[in-house]
């Protein structure tokens, strides 16, 4: 049948009943057509990729996606390997003016590459495997917390990782909390509010359980100060820096319990929060994008930033006026993953609210660590020049500490310009309830 | 509860970043939504008011004389000309020392990538010394990796129009530059960062190599032009240092899609947005919208869609700056789909609207604004949508919507649509801003029209 019987109309966004696709056992399987088919070609996402910014040898997103997926029509064509220099910021999804779905080709050619091109003996496959992995393994730092710090802040330990893993030894590995979230959690009893109408089951996500559980403290602060019952679901990873390094096989197995543990939740008439901007976008947008298991769409829908849904749900600006908080300054950074959720101008917003706080936004650029993608030796480079304007940013700017809602920024963030950083749930809990830790 | 502003732009182009900034000057809560990076990135960043019409030979000398004379139905007529000055005015304030031409009506020529010379009315501070109208001696650069300028073509052309002076150019390779597809940023983010290139003798900062390049090339030449890649964030001081270098002025020759120029204008409307305390909300759609059941006329709120979750944006009024057929402010279906809209959204008993869905519906026809299903007036059959004559008057580059003289979208009664919608810039009919060159032109007079009188009926209720 050809095209002109069977047109594909023009899309608009909001009206269609999106059909979500598996990807697994076969990335083939998903029907790109219309996206590569919408692409005209105007080369805007091209000039939002960070990486093909400060390096020509990466082809770039509208290469990436319909260029390629058009290439792989013809039988002898693979997936490039610049498949993998990309960083899955996903800048170029907020950047196309015609609802190429680039991400998510993204997403399908980085599997498919490390499926058919990737030798899983490959010290790289071993590298990339750990790295996406990071749940796996935090459970045994968070055991012996000060064990682990002592010995990941080694320089024979950052060594050694480089030499034989291709993990940087320039980047100081984020410290074990001494306390897991959850167990403090479970320490202090769950739930201190009951409020059968008002109910959350938070997605706290791997950072702020192992390394900094004053943000996930924080959350449940400023919300029991609502009077919201909070639920904290099991939870495995959200799946991010498994789709940055195509182990669709380990996102699916992750999502597979997300979806089965926050649907039960939603269930139970909770909306479910994030307050990782990457977790909340990987719910939203790559989970509908990329599984189809039932409630896939259903926790997609019901799933929330932490702030936004204050804002929504309460009179979160009324309840911030008047409130003052010992004078800080802030310089802010909007994660890639806030932007394209349409989130990036919230936390300048509110904190105009607070006497004492000052929050200057550092610009649109983007901080370059994307994840995990800035722990590889091989992009180290390429990661701290993409961060450079954002340092220059803020170092102009009139502030001592950093204020961001993504773990990497903010590990990118420090390393590139030594200022303390901090969490605005953390700056929230300090206005609202008083205890900011 | 929604998220509550006095004001709500829905677009973030010129149009709707002028509307913006244009109610926020009235002292009111202004927020701006867009969904994805607009067509300003696709465009030249000149700003025409009026370059061509209907009937007159050649480029218009004063646009100002030629307005008059426009159809009833054109954008300008609605505003009027002194709205259409104010607006410029505005710009000027905003734009500072960024754009030049506000010193004179008449319009002025500057060469393009393909040697043609266009009339507009301001133009980049970068392509100032590369006017038409200017008796120098010009060189033009081009690179072997950047296929969308061929310098010595470039220069035959305008040689071919008659300009008052020599155009001779060269093709060289950029240093620092590997590879054919480098991308347009790259090349700037060279020239911004002043990046270490290996050059034929050693290595080099970017700007220095440049220059070096260029050098042997320059014959009696006083001005170099460029294709607009010279530097993002520190452009100024770019060409600065490249004049320096060189010992001549240097000039950026617009370019096609994607356009520096064009997102650094985008960069600079973004940052007076945040200076005048505008709230920008970018990234998500506006997929509805929803009246006070009392009186219909009158729209309530937004909603917006954030990854498959609906947040109510609510404001008193509201401008509607989503872009035409490009920018698909105005969208079409091959068939109408019979049947209402979804009414899924139900919030503390607020009605949901009756129409207004968000694809081709019998009310609206097959081309159609998915927003709030305004009446854009088009022949049923589609075939009347063009003329055979490539360059003729195409019906469907006038597509968008009517409106009266507040611009505010007309039904097909000749009714306002909504007491407190507007609507600003491309998503407007009854022009053909390619044809006339006249885009730019039209996105600030009417966003400035629309956004300010938005602002000043905030509290106003008749």
């Amino acid at each position: 049948m050809s095209d002109a019987e069977r047109p594909t109309d023009d899309h608009v966004p909001g009206s269609d009943d999106f059909e979500p696709i598996q990807v697994f056992p076969e990335a083939e399987d998903m029907d790109l057509r219309p996206g590569a088919d919408n692409c005209y070609k105007c080369s805007t996402c091209d000039t939002n990729c960070p990486v093909a910014e400060v390096d020509d040898e990466f082809p770039g997103p509208k290469f990436q996606g319909p260029e390629q997926w058009r290439l792989k029509r013809q039988e002898d064509h693979d997936i490039d390997s610049s498949v993998m220099k990309c960083s899955n910021c996903m800048r170029c999804d907020g950047a196309c003016p015609s609802e190429v779905p680039l991400s998510q080709m993204h997403n399908a050619a980085r599997g498919e590459y490390v499926d058919e091109h990737m030798d899983t003996f490959s010290r790289e496959y071993v590298r990339n495997r750990i790295l996406a992995n990071y749940r796996r393994l935090a459970p045994l730092g968070a055991a012996f917390p000060r064990t682990a710090n002592f010995v990941m802040g080694l320089s024979v330990t950052k060594w050694m990782g480089e030499k034989l893993l291709g993990i940087t030894g320039e980047r100081e590995f984020p410290e074990f909390a001494t306390q897991t979230f959850r167990e403090w959690w479970a320490e202090r009893g769950g739930a201190q509010v009951r409020n059968e109408n008002k109910r959350i089951a938070y997605f706290h996500g791997c950072y702020s359980n192992y390394n900094t559980p004053q943000v996930a403290k924080a959350l449940v602060r400023v919300y029991e100060r609502f009077g919201y019952e909070i639920m904290v679901p099991e939870q495995s990873c959200s799946g991010t820096p498994m789709f940055a390094n195509g182990m669709l096989d380990d996102a699916r197995r992750a999502a597979e319990t997300n979806v089965r543990e926050l649907g039960a939740a939603i269930e139970d008439g909770a909306d479910v929060i994030a307050s990782c901007s990457s977790c909340s976008m990987s719910l939203r947008q790559e989970y509908p994008e990329l599984f189809d298991f039932d409630d896939t769409e259903t926790v997609a829908e019901n799933t929330w930033d932490a702030i936004e849904y204050l804002r929504v749900h309460e009179d979160l600006e009324a309840a911030l006026e008047g409130t003052s908080v010992d004078g800080e300054r802030y310089a802010y950074h909007a994660p890639c993953h806030s932007r394209n959720q349409g989130l990036d101008g919230q936390t300048v917003e509110l904190m105009a609210l607070i006497d004492g706080v000052d929050a200057e936004d550092v610009g649109d650029s983007c901080s370059g660590i994307s994840g995990t993608y800035g722990w590889k030796a091989e992009n180290y480079e390429t990661s701290m020049k993409i961060g450079e304007e954002m340092f220059e940013h803020m170092d102009a700017a009139d502030a001592t500490t950093g204020l961001t809602e993504c773990p990497t920024c903010s590990m990118q963030m420090e390393h590139g310009t030594g200022y303390e950083i901090t969490h605005t749930l953390e700056v929230l809990e300090d206005a609202l309830v008083g205890t900011k830790e | 509860m929604a998220i509550e502003d006095d004001v709500l732009v829905i677009g973030g182009g010129l149009a709707g970043a002028t509307a913006a900034l244009a109610a926020a000057d009235r002292d009111v809560c202004v927020r701006l939504v867009t969904f994805k990076q607009s067509t300003l990135r696709h465009a030249s960043g000149l700003i025409d008011v009026l370059g061509y019409a209907s009937g007159v030979n050649g480029p218009l000398v004063d646009p100002f004389d030629a307005i008059a004379d426009l159809p009833d139905s054109h954008p300008y007529r609605r505003v009027g000309e002194e709205t259409i000055r104010d607006a410029l005015a505005f710009f000027d304030r905003i734009a500072g020392p960024a754009y030049e031409g506000g010193h004179t009506d008449t319009n002025a020529l500057v060469p393009t990538h393909g040697g043609t010379v266009k009339p507009t009315a301001r133009y980049p501070a970068s392509t100032a010394a590369g006017l038409a109208s200017d008796p120098r001696d010009m060189l033009l650069v081009g690179f072997e990796t950047l296929a969308d300028f061929d310098a010595p073509l470039a220069a035959a052309h305008l040689d071919a129009a008659g300009v008052p002076f020599e155009a001779r150019g060269v093709t060289l390779s950029f240093p620092g530059i590997r590879r054919d597809d480098a991308k347009i940023t790259r090349y700037s983010n060279l020239l911004d960062r002043e990046e270490t290139v290996e050059t034929g003798t050693g290595s080099a900062t970017a700007r220095e190599a440049l220059a070096e390049a260029i050098r042997p090339h320059l014959a009696d030449e006083s001005r170099v032009g460029f294709p607009a890649i010279l530097g993002d964030e520190h452009a100024d001081e770019v060409r600065a240092d490249l004049a320096a270098a060189i010992g001549a002025d240097v000039f950026e020759v617009p370019m096609g899609p994607p356009s520096l120029p064009g997102m650094r204008l985008d960069d600079l409307l973004y940052a007076a947005l945040e200076d005048a305390s505008v709230r920008v909300t970018a990234g998500v759609p506006v997929i509805d919208y929803q009246t006070n059941g009392t009186g219909a006329d009158r729209i309530d709120r937004v909603i917006v869609d954030r990854n498959g979750t609906e947040i109510p944006h609510r404001a008193e009024q509201y401008v509607l700056a989503t872009g035409g057929l490009v920018g698909k402010g105005i969208r079409s279906d091959r068939s109408v789909e019979s049947g209402s809209r979804d009414d899924d959204v139900r919030t503390d008993g607020v009605e949901p609207a009756d129409a207004g869905g968000s694809a081709a519906t019998e009310r609206s026809g097959v081309v159609f604004e998915p927003i709030f299903d305004c009446y854009v007036p088009h022949a049923p059959d589609r075939y009347d949508w063009f003329v055979d004559d490539a360059f003729g008057e195409h019906p469907y580059a006038r597509f968008g919507l009517p409106a009266d003289r507040e611009l505010r979208p007309l039904d097909a009664d000749d009714e306002p649509e909504f007491e407190n919608l507007r609507a600003a810039g491309a998503v407007l009919g009854g022009y053909d801003y390619a044809a006339e060159k006249s885009g730019a032109g039209v996105s600030l007079a009417t966003g400035y029209a629309a956004g300010r009188r938005a602002g000043d009926e905030v509290g106003y209720r008749p």
